[in-house]
């Protein structure tokens, strides 16, 4: 656990280190700024610093004691130097620890629920809990395994991450370089309500008005590519297939993709972009030489972010997928219907009726939660590894500084 | 390679706001010209009209005439982006592409143009590390990134990378301001170097620099507050800090303001 406290003092040298360095630059500048001697004038100016802080002293001291006029009473002049505590302190401090505590027990808690329920139903399991496509939980011989509900997850979000990433990266760029002022607010605006949409409302609206649209791309692609086996289509008319899915998925995780790429984008420095400009750059050459390198980092934790929300979105996925009948063979194409977990588990919320059957179907839930942290976790590594301006480029500033100096 | 900036009737404004007043001068090839003044009074303003960086800002326009060699770089389909590529520039501090390597940096411009050529790539960039005195502090080192290097060498690298694409003007920005006093040595080394092949402009806050580097001096200054900046006299350097025209050049360059 980091605390605040923690992090805080590597920091802190590091602001002050430069903050000094910064004025000196100045006052050599300002220092030969003028044939002129100047030593007078920074003479003057130290003894103004100095008589500034003199009165400041005296002032803090005198009223130190008037504040405390019945310990310096008792001491005999002593200054009172002990621990300074408020109830205000005190109470704020304890709230914030309590409420970091909470957090993570609750993330503890939700853990160690989702293990003890599901390890009994993983050791009656008679088949192979992750290899299996099998999902026959409950009675004398259980037998369940993950691997169709992890295929069918993780497929229709990766599709969904590679349809919503390019078209994120397109509008985030097109609001924070290309826009004009007066369109790029409402755009950004627009993006944004789409994440304000309930996610029911999207798997209605994707079953029921943007499904039929679709088919004709899923007709198209399956002709072209029909010999590739993740792109046959099965005979027969269903819409409710992984592709849909992913295509609705894209829409609901673009705005959070989006709006980091497009906060990304535009920190990149003016002085980056206007060092690729000066050399004779397009917007797009701009672009391409200073605000995709600076973002790139971003871009990906955003994509890891959507990625996450897409693996673990239920509602949606649960109205537009079609489940397949139990007796078909299973099919890998996203031309066909399916379940993620988050859907299987909704799906079959009315079974909980035995411990063994909630148990394999938390055991899947768990695995979700897994896979979902993993993601999240990666993302966020990404992220603090390559935080532009992070410390690394900082310290080999210094270190390079300092080699100069020793080389001349 | 060098060409004569010649600049009548210069006005900038950012928006409604009159930057910059009526500004004439003649930049001659193969010299170096230096802008000092007070902050604030237009003179970095100015030298981003010459290539037309200003045009950054939103709002940013001008008024008047820059012509470089009889062609007039606000011209009718003149396309600022050619513009910067035949005038380059140095900014104020070293702002190499942090993910590129040095190589890479230098190359850039290049690559822009549109060489592919590895072989016309790897000449150049020697050529131009060497041309800013940076090639064998690096030449071992190409291939790491240019923001690995000391603040000193990250502005040469930046020299070089302005170079490399034979511009006819360089403008440099305050080149100096971010750098220690042997950085600052190095860089006016090369400027008295670079204005062999090159017409150079500079803008310095500091006016020994300008009395070292320059062959002509332009001073800028505000009549007041929230007032355009003006250029109040242009002269050869040596007359400029001995025997100035104007008694605001004299109070200036003496300490007396500003």
């Amino acid at each position: 656990m980091s605390s605040p406290d923690g992090t805080a003092p590597p920091d802190r040298p590091d602001g002050t280190a430069s903050d000094e360095t910064e004025p000196k630059i100045e006052d050599l500048v300002h220092e030969d700024a003028g044939p002129t001697p100047q030593f007078g004038g920074l003479a003057s100016e130290h003894a103004e610093h100095e008589a500034a802080q003199q009165p400041a002293e005296v002032m803090t001291e005198s009223g130190v004691e008037a504040a405390g006029t019945k310990a310096t009473t008792e001491t005999g002049g002593k200054l009172e130097l002990g621990p300074v505590g408020h109830l205000g302190d005190r109470l704020f401090g304890g709230l914030a620890r309590g409420s970091g505590g909470l957090v993570v027990l609750i993330v503890a808690f939700v853990g160690i629920f989702l293990l003890a329920l599901a390890i009994p139903a993983l050791i009656d399991d008679k088949s192979s809990f992750l290899f299996s496509r099998i999902w026959e939980p409950g009675g004398d011989e259980p037998r369940f395994g993950i691997a169709a509900l992890f295929y069918t997850t993780v497929i229709s979000s990766i599709i969904a991450m590679l349809i919503a990433v390019p078209i994120a990266i397109g509008v985030a760029l097109f609001v924070t370089y290309y826009a004009p002022k007066r369109l790029a607010a409402p755009v950004a605006h627009a993006v944004d309500l789409l994440a304000a949409v309930p996610s029911i409302i999207y798997g209605l609206w994707g079953i029921l008005f943007f499904a039929p649209i679709l088919r004709p791309v899923i007709n198209g692609l399956s002709s072209a590519l029909g010999w590739i086996p993740l792109f046959e289509k099965p005979p027969g008319d269903n819409v409710g297939v992984v592709f849909t899915a992913s295509v609705v998925l894209a829409i609901m995780i673009l705005p959070v993709v989006t709006a980091i790429s497009r906060e990304i984008f535009a920190q990149t420095p003016i002085s980056h972009r206007e060092g690729a400009l000066a050399l004779g750059a397009t917007r797009w050459e701009m672009i391409r030489l200073s605000v995709l390198p600076y973002g790139r980092s971003g871009v990906v934790s955003a994509s890891m972010l959507g990625l996450g929300r897409a693996l673990g979105e239920t509602v949606a996925v649960l109205i537009i997928l079609s489940v397949p009948n139990g007796n078909d063979p299973w099919n890998s194409s996203i031309f066909a219907g399916g379940e993620t977990f988050a859907s299987k588990i909704a799906n079959n919320a009315a079974e909980f009726d035995s411990p063994e059957k909630t148990g394999a179907y938390i055991a899947a839930g768990l695995v979700l939660f897994v896979v979902t942290f993993l993601v999240n976790s990666a993302a966020r590594i990404i992220v603090d590894r390559s935080t532009p301006g992070a410390k690394r480029p900082r310290r080999n500033r210094r270190a390079g500084a300092a080699t100069e100096g020793a080389s001349a | 390679m060098a060409k004569r900036i010649e600049v009548s009737g210069l006005n900038v404004y950012y928006g409604d706001f009159k930057a910059v007043e009526d500004v004439s001068m003649t930049v001659e090839p193969r010299s170096v010209t230096a802008f000092i003044g007070p902050s604030g009074c237009g003179k970095s303003t100015f030298l981003r009209t010459l290539n037309r960086m200003h045009e950054v800002i939103p709002g940013a326009r001008v008024e008047g005439k820059v012509m470089l060699d009889q062609q007039d770089l606000y011209g009718n389909g003149v396309d600022p982006v050619a513009v910067r590529r035949v005038v380059g520039m140095v900014f104020q501090r070293p702002n190499p592409f942090p993910t590129m390597s040095i190589f890479d940096n230098v190359a850039s411009g290049l690559k822009l143009n549109g060489v592919k050529d590895r072989k016309k790539l790897t000449e150049v960039v020697e050529s131009s590390l060497k041309g800013a005195n940076l090639w064998n502090e690096v030449k071992d080192r190409l291939d790491k990134p240019g923001a690995g290097l000391s603040g000193g060498q990250q502005q040469r690298l930046c020299i070089a990378r302005a170079i490399a694409v034979e511009p006819e003007v360089i403008l440099m920005d305050e080149p100096c301001s971010a750098l220690d006093p042997i950085s600052t040595l190095a860089i006016e080394d090369l400027i008295e170097k670079l204005k062999d092949r090159f017409t150079v402009v500079i803008v310095t806050h500091n006016m020994q620099q300008a009395a070292r580097v320059s062959d002509q001096t332009a001073f800028f200054n505000l009549a007041a507050t929230g007032k355009p900046g003006r250029l109040i006299e242009m002269a050869p350097t040596k007359q400029i800090f001995s025997n100035p025209g104007e008694k605001a050049t004299e109070d200036y360059i003496t300490g007396r303001f500003g």
